[in-house]
């Protein structure tokens, strides 16, 4: 805990942000923050404000939720409606938008859709009701897959029936690599997730630097941690010197967490899988594997459903590919706010919209 | 007498035998005031001066026991700190009971126990009172209702409307405690440390205060639901000011903070029970808090803002790095975090 506390000394913080304050860039350089954490921890501590001129610091697609397309929401919902179930959810899922309202409004119409802490609060709950059939909403990237694993591991080796997930699991790779491609966005760098990289270490990054001259640093998130990740992502990029550089050392190590990937590769396969903003991304989601198929919600609970409908004039989309920034959105602010959210990106604590409007909307006027 | 294992039955609440034996068994065994005793329909008050503060509040808290309290001790202090917060000197509160049938009597008893107490500590009297029972399922065991006058101190003239450009904004202690153990035993989590509600009523930190600088005090309010972060975007609001947050200055337990980074709570956002904000004209704040620190037994007083300047009203915090966000008002409900 010493390097914790060493981290959040205010004296190196005020430090570190003397430093950001006085770089002079020449050129402009956008770096994005991949992790949705990161998007709300720089906003929460009022990054923006400090940031040098000609340094953009651009959101992508990293918060689980938002990512989550309206599909998987309504298969949800309808499950609920035509099955006797009990939804448990992690509570960001509760108030994003499906095609006929949210997972709040279902529970407010008398279904049962309970909030959770961890998948294995499921499992318990299956376990206390085995009258009843409790479906878990897994929905994630790398770091709550190995314990949304494990969780179905247990119920396997236990022998519960009446526990199963809709899984919606995602893989930051993948969509990394649509990014690098797209010719509509330029990245100079990233700033790359820290928990995910817990589990994965930095090698998959790797091609990132080598093969496609962007700066990559791993980076915590304390608020010291993300402005030094910045600080050396613009050292990488102005000397040209691209690498996987690891700014979490007190807690990410390069090769990661194999047994964390074990367990994930015991319980599941990778998949084709469907974002909000991008649609199907080859390999970029996890499914059960075989063995587990009895676990599988959308196998145990078949449904039919009609189109499913994105919000009208929501630009989520667009904000999670890095197209635009939240206030370029129509919407923003104007008919879309947390109390009254129309896209995913507005309601998860860590949607990039969120961010914007809970802590930076007055942008230019503080 | 009753045993630990008797329970609420509907025919408590029917005004019945069971219902004179109930109130004269258990409820009058805590609460003795003599305006109360006679029993009749209403209780005759004589109150000091003439501005008079009332308020209601109505307590729903689950669990109902909590580290630091329980229902009993917080719909007093709920109610004596609204009081409080008008600049008036809580006198007479009315306690409304509404039970669930089956809820235990040994339950009821240690929250009117705590009821006596914190009465006791406030120095205020429970001068009427009402006691319903309702089915089994129709509620979850126990709801209370209290509302209470209090006289408003001479020269006293606070609202959340009179912030002014200038004002130092003083918080009483530090904060979110009382929302960190609710949740934790809500939820069931099982934490190490010392955790306890912040929940008491705070005559003894106020009425010193407003008794030595009420010229200097424009604004007392304790943040209760939606914490700090709520309470003070309403002053910002309704007085029409713009008010700067030093981030650094802000008084959170380490419990408490270590608690809120596992669950994702904003320590700004948790409700406090037994603190309150002060906003003083700025040449007094430092002789405020003095007093307040060694007079009042507010040990971790601190100023942690500014009012800045007329606006729509915003909240607006300076972060430890220097970075300026906006504090805004709380959305939904509080929800555990995805990852």
């Amino acid at each position: 805990m010493n390097e914790l506390r060493q981290i959040r000394e205010n004296s190196l913080l005020q430090g570190l942000s003397r430093q950001l304050q006085s770089v002079r860039l020449s050129e402009p350089v956008t770096l994005m923050e991949v992790c949705g954490t990161h998007t709300m921890a720089i906003h929460r501590a009022g990054l923006p404000t400090l940031l040098p001129p000609n340094l953009r610091l651009l959101s992508g697609p990293g918060c689980p939720v938002c990512v989550t397309p309206v599909s998987y929401l309504d298969t949800a919902c309808a499950i609920a409606r035509q099955y006797d179930v009990t939804l448990t959810t992690f509570g960001d899922m509760m108030r994003v938008p499906g095609t006929d309202g949210t997972l709040a409004d279902l529970r407010s119409e008398g279904y049962p859709v309970d909030t959770v802490y961890s998948p294995f609060h499921s499992v318990t709950l299956a376990q206390q009701k085995p009258e009843s059939q409790v479906v878990f909403l897994a929905v994630g990237f790398e770091t709550t897959a190995p314990v949304v694993a494990a969780s179905v591991k247990y119920a396997y080796d236990i022998g519960i029936n009446n526990f199963s997930i809709l899984s919606a699991h995602k893989l930051v790779i993948p969509a990394l690599k649509i990014l690098i491609d797209d010719n509509r966005i330029f990245v100079d760098g990233f700033l790359l997730p820290g928990h995910v990289s817990v589990i994965l270490g930095s090698e998959p990054y790797r091609f990132i630097a080598e093969k496609n001259a962007k700066a990559c640093v791993i980076t915590g998130f304390e608020t010291a941690d993300i402005i030094q990740g910045i600080l050396l992502l613009i050292d990488q990029v102005q000397k040209r010197d691209f690498i996987v550089a690891i700014q979490y050392r007190r807690v990410v190590k390069p090769e990661g967490n194999t047994k964390a990937r074990a367990v994930i590769d015991e319980v599941f396969e990778s998949a084709d899988t469907e974002w909000r903003g991008f649609g199907v991304i080859p390999e970029s989601g996890l499914m059960l594997r075989d063995e587990f198929g009895a676990f599988d919600a959308s196998e145990r609970f078949p449904v039919h459903m009609e189109m499913h409908n994105e919000p009208v004039g929501c630009r989520c989309g667009d904000v999670l590919r890095g197209y635009i920034e939240p206030p370029e959105c129509p919407l923003f602010a104007r008919g879309c706010s947390p109390e009254h959210p129309v896209g995913p990106c507005m309601v998860s604590t860590e949607g990039t919209c969120a961010a914007y409007y809970r802590f930076s909307r007055l942008q230019g006027d503080i | 007498m009753n045993n630990n294992k008797d329970r609420i039955k509907l025919a408590h609440g029917s005004g019945g035998g069971m219902m004179a034996d109930l109130i004269q068994d258990v409820i009058l065994r805590y609460l003795d005031a003599p305006e109360l005793a006679n029993l009749d329909d209403a209780a005759e008050l004589v109150i000091p001066h003439n501005r008079i503060a009332f308020s209601t509040d109505t307590f729903v808290v689950k669990p109902i026991f909590f580290p630091g309290g329980d229902i009993g001790s917080l719909a007093v202090s709920g109610t004596v700190n609204d009081i409080l917060m008008k600049g008036a000197r809580p006198l007479f509160l009315s306690l409304g009971l509404v039970l669930e049938e089956g809820f235990l009597i040994h339950d009821l008893r240690t929250i009117l126990q705590s009821i006596k107490q914190a009465c006791d500590y406030a120095g205020v009297k429970v001068v009427t009172g009402d006691t319903k029972v309702v089915g089994k399922g129709d509620l979850d065991g126990i709801c209370i209702n209290t509302s209470g006058i209090g006289s408003i101190l001479p020269g006293v003239d606070v609202s959340g409307s009179y912030a002014k450009t200038g004002d130092s904004v003083i918080v009483s202690g530090d904060i979110g405690a009382h929302g960190i153990a609710v949740m934790v035993k809500r939820n069931g989590l099982h934490l190490k440390g010392d955790i306890k509600s912040d929940a008491k009523p705070l005559t003894g930190e106020v009425l010193p205060l407003l008794e030595r600088y009420a010229d200097s005090i424009h604004v007392l309010r304790d943040p209760t639901r939606g914490g700090v972060a709520a309470t003070l975007n309403e002053i910002a609001d309704s007085s029409g000011v713009r008010i700067y947050l030093d981030e650094s200055a802000i008084p959170v337990n380490d419990w408490v903070k270590s608690v809120c980074e596992l669950l994702g709570f904003d320590p700004l956002y948790l409700p406090c029970e037994g603190r309150f904000l002060v906003f003083v004209d700025s040449s007094a704040s430092v002789e405020v808090m003095s007093f307040m620190r060694d007079t009042c037994g507010c040990h971790d007083v601190s100023v942690i803002g500014t009012v800045e300047g007329e606006s729509s009203g915003e909240v607006l915090l300076r972060t430890i790095s220097g970075g300026v966000r906006i504090l805004d008002m709380p959305v939904g409900e509080l929800l555990p975090r995805i990852c």
